[in-house]
């Protein structure tokens, strides 16, 4: 057993070894191919059929091939064709299609019955499910059902989850995992200027001097952008700058490694600007003509309570206002809060004031999970704002994502409570707008929104919400303070119906369970972090009774009388949903590409304008939507201007002190996505990361007496989990800091972390709590 | 416990002398490009002996050109 395993491990890593020189080399050589390698394994006498898809993973969208012969996926490579990829995947993506073949797939829907679960068919089950949310909602209201989805959803998915749910019950009770990585993202980018997602795209790579990697551990979550960097530094010489609070591989691969003290990201990046007005780096004529200053509440608090609401009150203030305010922020300052030296400081300030320099700023969960997370993303947006370094080819603040489809369906199907696909609920141009194309009469959409995820998740403990719909996320492994919404869960009076393909901790709590056709089993599109929207066709038949979530949604929705506005034919209902979905979109500033040009080739990057791309938006050069008759236009916002925010520092939700001593970070592993319920069915993933871990630093193992694989009890305020100690292995985290990677089931560290969130975006610090550690 | 990977470039027409040449090293798994001239070396080593004995061997080679480390993982004990 331990020889068999030392030695896949190995095999792995050598296979890891070949990757990142297949990934560098694909850089060097666009459409290079190595074909023994990529076709390592397939029968020779395979007659397959190759069809493009993005890859299932991750946020980057990777284009891939897959090869189909008698109705099986035998083969998957890279698409040379994909702009993202070049030809190339990471560990996962190469592996990715056996993670359709898992022994336990689901394949017929199951009812729990008396404390079992029994087969039954797809009809009946989706029966059970239309009856179970009109009882619902005739006994307790329309804001007593929910639907709880997620990036992984396509947008057609996320689409006619929306229409129902918004449009035909009336109830925005409609929120996606995307809450707990993205949400962030998307008010740091409203906040800023007024409309979401980045305004460049991988293209930036090709031509930054400089990036800096925000708490960004790119080599092991974004492995093939990554790549993509350390070409460029091989070619042009660029400087890869990690800012972290661990070391990690991406560490170890910068050019420097500059440690920071968690939470104090903050005061680094106002260093950041102190430093470019102090030296006289700031781009006046850019700021004077593009930007204004502004400031908003603070002291807002972490949402720790039940109910907690709050609402942001922007007041403009001068650009005299803002340098006073940012005195108390010099390096010489906040170094001693930060960790990081004066110099280091200026350093980084330094790459950014240069006027020849171009600078990408890189970041994802590190700065999103951040109880002032919409603050550090404005705090970023100020840097490339004072410098006029944004929204043209290398200068790029780009913020990435961990999802197949979080930017494409969550954030712009708009499937959170507040959202709609163009514009929000509050508004009553933007419900008119959607009543229209769903058909549905205006009033049915509910001005006023409801949940965000983990209040969702209260309301459902509450006993507020009594029905909810959890499609193609795994809720009861991921959410923060996990016991008290497993425990709320389960309680009597509620129904939860989970779709997904495997079994988890989440269908675990469910009343029924749905099987989903998986990724290329149905057709469907996805939207990447680059606002390339990908399109993938069946490929496959679905196991068993197995649906796409798309057809279990307007199956019920027709049960539930709204056969008109769900209409859509079988065979054609994913074009007919994109289509209407793409009249939400239309206009200049964010109109989708046709169906056909998404067929045709890898994707397309939105606003797609007159037959073409729109590379870098708010840039009159590139982005037709700019109607200012100057060089940039900021669109989003009713001035046309970017705002710098006065964002101050503050500290955590809760920091180490004499009883829980150290800090509490979790993260993930580059060879399991996210909670493991894929990749943990691919054997040699698994069998390279079978479990979790606890990783200490050194000196502290040492005064412990911890070795690694030693049992370490972490004991925080919410309760306590045993975990085998990980020491100067794969990371380490700096001092009285301990890092645990989230995939393992069996080992839930979200049964310990702390529910505290960003009071703008309302998405939680899954990477700072305090926590005490002890040899078992 | 090295491995390592690397992008070897070969002299002009030398790419399958040197495919072949590597290729009959027993700590070297190569895998050529289909359509550029450039092949990919993975080699594998249980000490720094045998590691500077390998470089020593590759550095003979007189089809290399260039010859450029893209990772080395220097595993544990316990992998």
């Amino acid at each position: 057993m331990y020889e068999s395993l030392k030695t896949n491990r190995r095999d792995f890593v050598k296979k890891m070894a070949a990757l990142s020189a297949m990934t560098a080399a694909a850089g060097m050589f666009p459409g290079i191919v190595f074909a023994s390698e990529q076709e390592k394994g397939i029968p020779a006498n395979a007659n397959l059929d190759w069809k493009k898809a993005p890859c299932r993973f991750c946020g980057v969208g990777c284009g891939v091939l897959i090869g189909t012969e008698n109705g099986k996926a035998i083969a998957v490579k890279g698409d040379p064709k994909s702009p993202v990829n070049k030809g190339l995947c990471c560990v996962k993506g190469y592996h990715s299609i056996m993670a359709l073949y898992g022994s336990d797939r689901l394949t017929h829907p199951l009812v729990k019955k008396n404390g079992r679960y029994v087969q039954t068919t797809m009809d009946e089950a989706l029966d059970l499910v239309a009856s179970k949310m009109k009882e619902t909602i005739a006994a307790h209201g329309k804001d007593s059902v929910s639907i709880y989805g997620s990036g992984q959803w396509t947008i057609p998915d996320g689409y006619v989850a929306s229409k129902l749910f918004k449009g035909c019950i009336g109830t925005n009770n409609v929120e996606a995992n995307a809450r707990l990585c993205m949400a962030t993202a998307v008010t740091g980018f409203l906040s800023s200027f007024g409309l979401d997602e980045p305004m460049g795209c991988y293209e930036d790579i090709d031509h930054a001097d400089t990036f800096v990697l925000w708490g960004n551990n790119m080599a092991e979550m974004h492995p093939v952008l990554f790549s993509r960097l350390l070409d460029q530094r091989m070619k042009r010489g660029v400087k890869i700058i990690d800012l972290a609070t661990r070391t990690t591989r991406t560490s170890m691969a910068a050019d420097k490694s500059i440690i920071f003290n968690p939470q104090t990201d903050l005061a680094i990046a106002n260093a950041i600007c102190y430093e470019i007005i102090a030296n006289g780096w700031m781009n006046k004529s850019f700021v004077d003509e593009h930007c204004r200053f502004s400031k908003g509440l603070t002291n807002m608090g972490y949402g720790l309570e039940d109910n907690y609401a709050f609402t942001d009150k922007p007041e403009g203030i001068s650009f005299e206002d803002y340098k006073d305010f940012l005195e108390d922020y010099s390096p010489e300052k906040v170094s001693n809060l930060t960790g990081v030296s004066v110099k280091d400081l200026k350093y980084l300030a330094a790459h950014f004031g240069d006027p020849n320099k171009k600078v990408m700023s890189l970041w994802c969960m590190g700065m999103n999970q951040h109880s002032r997370g919409t603050w550090i993303n404005n705090l970023v947006y100020n840097i490339h704002l004072l410098t006029g370094k944004i929204s043209s080819p290398g200068n790029s603040p780009f913020s990435l994502t961990g999802q197949p489809s979080a930017c494409g369906t969550v954030r712009e199907v708009g499937t959170l409570t507040h959202k709609l696909p163009h514009g929000v609920v509050a508004n009553k141009e933007h419900r008119e707008f959607a009543a229209k194309i769903w058909g549905v009469p205006v009033e049915n959409i509910d001005p006023k929104p409801t949940y965000h995820t983990v209040e969702m998740f209260r309301a459902l403990d509450r006993g507020d919400i009594r029905f909810m719909w959890i499609q193609v996320t795994n809720p009861m492994v991921t959410m923060p303070k996990l016991k008290r919404y497993r425990d709320g869960a389960k309680k009597e009076g509620r129904f939860i119906v989970v779709s997904d393909v495997y079994p988890t901790p989440t269908t675990d709590i469910a009343d029924v369970i749905l099987p989903s056709a998986m990724w290329v089993e149905r057709e469907g599109l996805y939207g990447n972090s680059e606002r390339r929207t990908q399109h993938f066709e069946q490929m496959l038949e679905p196991p068993g009774e197995a649906i796409s979530d798309t057809l279990q949604l307007i199956e019920v929705a027709k049960r539930l009388g709204y056969e008109k506005q769900f209409g859509y034919k079988e065979d054609t209902h994913i074009a007919e949903i994109y289509n209407e979905y793409r009249r939400h979109h239309e206009g200049k500033k964010h109109n989708l590409a046709p169906l056909e040009v998404l067929k045709s080739q890898s994707g397309a990057l939105w606003p797609y304008v007159d037959g073409k791309e729109t590379k870098w938006r708010y840039n009159s050069t590139y982005d037709p939507a700019c109607s200012n008759g100057k060089d940039f236009h900021f669109y989003g916002n009713k001035d046309g201007k970017a705002v710098i925010w006065q964002r101050p520092y503050e500290p955590a939700a809760e920091e180490p002190d004499a009883d829980y001593p150290f800090w509490l970070g979790t993260g993930r592993v580059v060879e399991h996505w996210h909670t493991g319920s894929m990749t943990r069915r691919i054997p040699v993933l698994h069998q390279s990361m079978p479990h979790s871990y606890v990783e200490l630093h050194p000196k502290d193992a040492d005064r412990m007496q911890i070795k690694t694989g030693d049992k370490v009890k972490l004991t925080t305020r919410r309760g306590e989990i045993t975990l085998p100690a990980s020491v100067n292995e794969r990371g380490v985290p700096a001092p009285m800091q301990v890092f645990v990677p989230f995939f393992d089931e069996s080992m839930l560290i979200n049964d310990i972390t702390l529910d505290s969130f960003c009071p703008i975006s309302k998405e939680p610090d899954y990477k700072k709590c305090a926590v005490k550690v002890e040899k078992v | 416990m090295p491995i390592k990977s690397y992008l070897v470039h070969p002299n002009l027409g030398k790419k399958q002398l040197l495919h072949t040449a590597l290729s009959q090293i027993e700590q070297c798994e190569v895998i050529p490009a289909e359509n550029e001239n450039l092949l990919i070396l993975v080699t594998e080593t249980q000490n720094k002996t045998e590691e500077e004995n390998l470089q020593e061997r590759l550095s003979l080679l007189k089809d290399i050109k260039l010859m450029a480390l893209v990772s080395g993982f220097n595993t544990p004990k316990t992998f």
